[in-house]
C-alpha cells in the first residue's frame, strides 16, 4: 500500500501529498500524523496539496479533521498550494474548511507557521525541549 | 416511379429554363422591384449578377438531378444560397425579404411553363407542382442559413462579452484587482472565479481585491457568487477584499440578511488597496520638501 511520508523539519512536520488520495490512504495519514505529532511534539504541520487534482467531500472533511486534531495536540496546520479547480470544487461542495489556515506555497506556509508559533511563544513563554 | 416522374418533369422545365433564361431574368428582376429589392442595401448590378448566377446554377443542377434538392448536384446551388443568405443577414435584410428572393422566382417561371404547355393542363400542373416543391425547399434553406448566421453572430458577441468583462489586473507585487462590470450571473461568475484563481496561482499574489463598483445590483445570488469566490481564494491561501460597495448595495445586503461579516469590505478601491498594502507590510512615505 502507498504511504504518505511525513518529514520533520525542525519544529514542524511536512506532509506532501503526491498521489491520488483514496479513503484508506487518508485514514492512514490521519493515524500517522497524529502519532508523529505527539511523538515529536511538533508545533506546526504543513500539508502541501499542490499536486492534488481530484478532491471529494471525504478528502475535504479529512483535511479539516486533521487541522482540528492537530490543534488539540497543540500544533498549527497550514494547507498550501491548493489548485484553483480543487478550491472551486470544495466551495461547490459547501466545504469552506473554516478552521484550516491556508497559504499559496510552501514558502508562504512556512512563514505563516513560524510567525504563529512565535506569537504563541511570546504569549505563553518558550517551552523546554 | 415518382423519382422518374420528377426527373421527367425536371427535364421539361430545364428545356424552358435554357431557352428563355433572359426573359425569366427580366421578369424576375421586375418582380423584385417591390419590397425585396431594397435598393438601399444592394446595388442593381449586384442583384442582377446574383440572379444570373442563380439561374445558371439552377439550370445546371436541374439538368443533372431534376428537382431533388437533396442531391449532390445541388451542392453549388446550396453554396450560393449560403452566401446570399449570409451576406443579406449581415447587410440587414429582413428574413422575409431574404426568403422572397427565392420565392419571387415562382411567378416568372410559372408564366413560362404556362406559355409553353398551353392546352396540356395535366403536364402543366405536374410541372408546376414539382417546381413549387423545389423552390419552397430552396426558400426554407435560405431561411435556415439566415437564422444560423444570426445565431452565430449572437453567440460570438456573447463570448466576446464574457472575455471582455473579466480582466484581472495586477496592482502591485502580490496584489491583484478584479473590477467587475455588469450583472453577475452563474456563467460569468464561473469565468470570473476561474480567471481570478488562475491569476492568483500564476502571479503568486497574497491579496485579491474584487471591485464591484460596476455591478448595478446585488441580490442574494450575486452575493452568494461573490462569497464563493472569496472562499475559494481563501482556500488557496489568498485574502480577498471586496471594494466599491455603494450605499444602496450596503442597504440591500443588510435587508437581504446576507452575511458578509467574514469578508473585508471597503467603499473604494483606494481604501482596499491601502489595506492590501498594509497586509503585505508595505508603507508609503510622502517625500517632504527638502529643507
Amino acid at each position: 500500500m502507498d504511504k504518505i511520508p511525513i518529514l520533520r523539519m525542525g519544529d514542524f512536520l511536512l506532509v506532501t501529498i503526491q498521489v491520488d488520495m483514496h479513503d484508506r490512504l487518508a485514514m492512514a495519514l490521519q493515524d500517522d500524523l497524529t502519532r508523529t505529532i505527539s511523538q515529536t511534539e511538533a508545533h506546526g504541520v504543513l500539508i502541501d496539496i499542490s499536486t492534488l487534482e481530484i478532491v471529494d467531500s471525504f478528502i475535504g472533511r479529512m483535511l479539516s479533521n486533521i487541522a482540528a486534531m492537530s490543534r488539540v495536540l497543540d500544533a498549527e496546520t497550514v494547507v498550501v498550494g491548493m489548485q484553483p479547480a480543487v478550491a472551486i470544487t470544495l466551495v461547490e461542495l459547501g466545504l469552506s474548511l473554516p478552521g484550516v489556515r491556508t497559504a499559496l506555497n510552501v514558502d508562504a506556509g512556512m512563514e505563516l507557521l513560524r510567525s504563529s508559533v512565535n506569537a504563541h511563544k511570546e504569549l505563553y513563554g518558550s517551552r523546554l525541549h | 416511379m415518382s423519382e422518374m416522374r420528377l426527373n421527367r418533369n425536371g427535364a421539361k422545365f430545364v428545356e424552358i429554363l435554357g431557352k428563355r433564361e433572359d426573359q425569366i431574368l427580366a421578369e424576375w428582376m421586375k418582380e423584385m422591384t417591390g419590397a425585396t429589392r431594397r435598393g438601399d442595401l444592394i446595388k442593381d448590378s449586384d442583384l442582377r449578377a446574383e440572379c444570373t448566377q442563380f439561374l445558371k446554377l439552377l439550370t445546371q443542377a436541374t439538368a443533372a438531378a431534376g428537382t431533388d434538392f437533396q442531391s449532390p448536384a445541388f451542392d453549388a446551388m446550396r453554396e450560393m444560397l449560403n452566401d446570399v443568405s449570409r451576406s443579406r443577414a449581415q447587410k440587414g435584410f429582413k428574413p422575409s425579404e431574404t426568403a422572397t428572393f427565392v420565392f419571387s422566382l415562382k411567378r416568372p417561371l410559372f408564366n413560362q411553363i404556362q406559355a409553353d404547355q398551353k392546352g396540356d393542363a395535366e403536364t402543366m400542373v405536374a410541372e408546376i407542382w414539382s417546381l413549387t416543391e423545389l423552390l419552397d425547399a430552396m426558400g426554407l434553406y435560405t431561411m435556415e442559413v439566415f437564422q444560423k448566421s444570426r445565431e452565430e453572430m449572437i453567440r460570438r458577441q456573447q463570448e466576446e462579452l464574457l472575455e471582455l468583462s473579466t480582466p484581472v489586473v495586477k496592482l502591485w507585487d502580490g496584489i491583484l484587482a478584479l473590477p467587475i462590470i455588469g450583472t453577475l450571473d452563474s456563467a460569468r461568475t464561473q469565468v470570473v472565479m476561474e480567471s481570478l484563481l488562475q491569476a492568483i496561482v500564476q502571479s503568486n499574489s497574497r491579496v485579491a481585491i474584487i471591485d464591484i463598483t460596476g455591478v448595478p445590483t446585488v441580490d442574494t445570488i450575486v452575493a452568494q457568487h461573490l462569497l464563493k469566490t472569496v472562499t475559494a481564494a481563501r482556500l488557496m491561501g489568498a485574502d480577498c477584499i471586496i471594494s466599491g460597495v455603494r450605499p444602496q448595495i450596503a442597504q440591500t445586503i443588510v435587508h437581504l440578511g446576507i452575511n458578509l461579516l467574514d469578508v473585508t469590505t471597503k467603499s473604494t478601491l483606494a481604501a482596499a488597496f491601502s489595506v492590501a498594502l498594509q497586509r503585505l507590510g508595505i508603507t508609503f512615505v510622502r517625500e517632504t520638501a527638502k529643507s
